[in-house]
């Protein structure tokens, strides 16, 4: 007799969402690092008026995939460390739920540093990021990039010098995310039509790999 | 659990001795065609024979991340250590095959592209695949616990493997690319593509077939040779250890 699977989820997102309410500490470590990013790249590129609409959508997303990295480190160690991952595989709960259920965690604490970072970057860029296709687009790619995050993520808590082996593991796999992602929010903001052909490859690869990762969770928790 | 692990040399197998022997002179059999028998290229001149390496390489490349790919498929579903061992000795010498696929079309681009290396599609996901592999290798030095380093490094595989598909596709998919295709007609703005004509074909398919088959499966039973040895001694310490 399993607990039923969208009751799992919940339960795991309620209890990372409630432990990050009273430590803040995820949030405010992967926000105070895209807020330095931003600033690091403004002066690092010189970003004038022409440059910024060329790179604005690079520092948008190298951002948000830096800031992520913290936050799926932390995340996982968290579990790990405290032994609550072997608690959660113990409990008579299916382990797509604990993958649904830490990714939907993750996706949603980065979700909020994407938004978050829109609308700064449309005050210190003067560029129009508050654009529905933009956020839309920004989404996608933070829920594409989450999934395979959290899969790895999960691996690399077992590894010694884990904080330097998840950005190794995680980052090439990871490119086509970023490549669709970066072009999609670059086609929009500078008009470009075929940023729907980019967001449309974007979702695509997001639905491959996230069903990739539900089918191979349970290979990686497995004792 | 004190099982004898057999740490004394097997001698090798006499087909592996034969496999090793017709790779050997298969290569040497090659690099005569390439060289010698095949016409030099009109246009490029020489730096054209290096072409008889370089896409065979990477077919090279791609069956020994095949095994890899196929060997974490089997571990996960059957739990036998043998398919892993494949597994790893299929993305190292992946690896080495697809340097050596990145340097000579690097070699070759120099003097036909005027330049070592662009950001073209197809050069980047060959180099991101390399990286990719890289990564495997890494990771798996860094998981200490058996049973997990064997589940993580095969789910890892398949991942990886995306990205031999997409460099083996991308020339399809993205058109601005100048790297040339040889079956089938080269995008429009291909720098430095050439005829496949049959002296081409002569000193490329046996050169094909060797890299294809011959010479990955030869290195990956020697690799996978090594790798039980090393396992064998790793039990061997741990027993030591424990008496």
């Amino acid at each position: 007799m399993t607990t039923p699977f969208l009751k799992c989820v919940l339960a795991i997102v309620a209890k990372d969402l409630r432990a990050e309410m009273r430590s803040r500490e995820l949030l405010s470590v992967m926000a105070l690092f895209a807020l330095l990013s931003i600033l690091v790249f403004s002066f690092a590129l010189e970003l004038d008026r022409a440059a910024r609409a060329e790179a604005v959508s690079g520092v948008l997303w190298v951002t948000l995939i830096f800031a992520s990295l913290l936050g799926l480190n932390r995340s996982l160690a968290q579990e790990s460390d405290q032994g609550n991952l072997d608690a959660l595989l113990l409990a008579p709960v299916s382990r797509s739920a604990i993958f649904v259920g830490k990714f939907a965690g993750n996706s949603i604490f980065t979700g909020i540093v994407g938004l978050l970072l829109l609308p700064l970057m449309t005050v210190l860029y003067s560029m129009q990021m508050l654009d529905i296709r933009v956020i839309f687009t920004t989404l996608v790619g933070i829920v594409g990039f989450c999934s395979i995050g959290t899969l790895l993520a999960t691996m690399t808590v077992h590894t010694r010098a884990r904080e330097a082996l998840l950005p190794i593991a995680l980052l090439p796999v990871a490119l086509p995310f970023l490549l669709t992602a970066v072009r999609a929010t670059k086609g929009v903001l500078n008009g470009a039509p075929d940023w729907q052909v980019w967001l449309q490859l974007l979702a695509g690869i997001t639905v491959i790999y996230v069903a990739l990762c539900l089918l191979l969770y349970g290979f990686v928790v497995e004792e | 659990m004190a099982k004898e692990v057999a740490f004394e040399a097997a001698p090798q197998p006499r087909l592996l001795r034969v496999l090793t022997a017709l790779t050997a002179l298969g290569f040497l059999a090659t690099l005569y065609l390439g060289l010698v028998v095949a016409g030099t290229d009109i246009e490029q001149g020489d730096i054209q024979r290096i072409f008889y390496i370089h896409m065979p390489s990477f077919f090279g490349a791609f069956t020994a991340f095949g095994a890899t790919v196929v060997g974490g498929l089997l571990y996960l579903a059957r739990k036998n250590d043998a398919w892993d061992r494949i597994a790893l000795a299929g993305a190292e010498v992946g690896l080495a095959f697809a340097l050596i696929n990145l340097l000579t079309g690097a070699i070759w681009a120099r003097p036909i592209w005027n330049t070592w290396w662009t950001w073209d599609p197809r050069l980047t996901s060959a180099a991101v695949m390399c990286l990719i592999y890289a990564a495997y290798l890494m990771l798996r030095a860094g998981i200490d616990d058996m049973s997990r380093k064997r589940n993580f490094m095969s789910v890892y595989g398949i991942f990886a493997f995306v990205s031999v598909l997409t460099t083996l596709f991308i020339i399809r998919i993205v058109p601005e690319t100048i790297h040339p295709v040889i079956v089938g007609a080269s995008p429009q703005n291909a720098q430095g593509s050439f005829e496949a004509t049959s002296g081409v074909v002569t000193a490329l398919a046996p050169s094909m077939l060797l890299w294809l088959t011959l010479m990955p499966i030869t290195l990956m039973w020697h690799r996978y040779r090594l790798e039980t040895r090393r396992e064998a001694l790793d039990q061997k310490m741990i027993q030591a250890l424990g008496d």
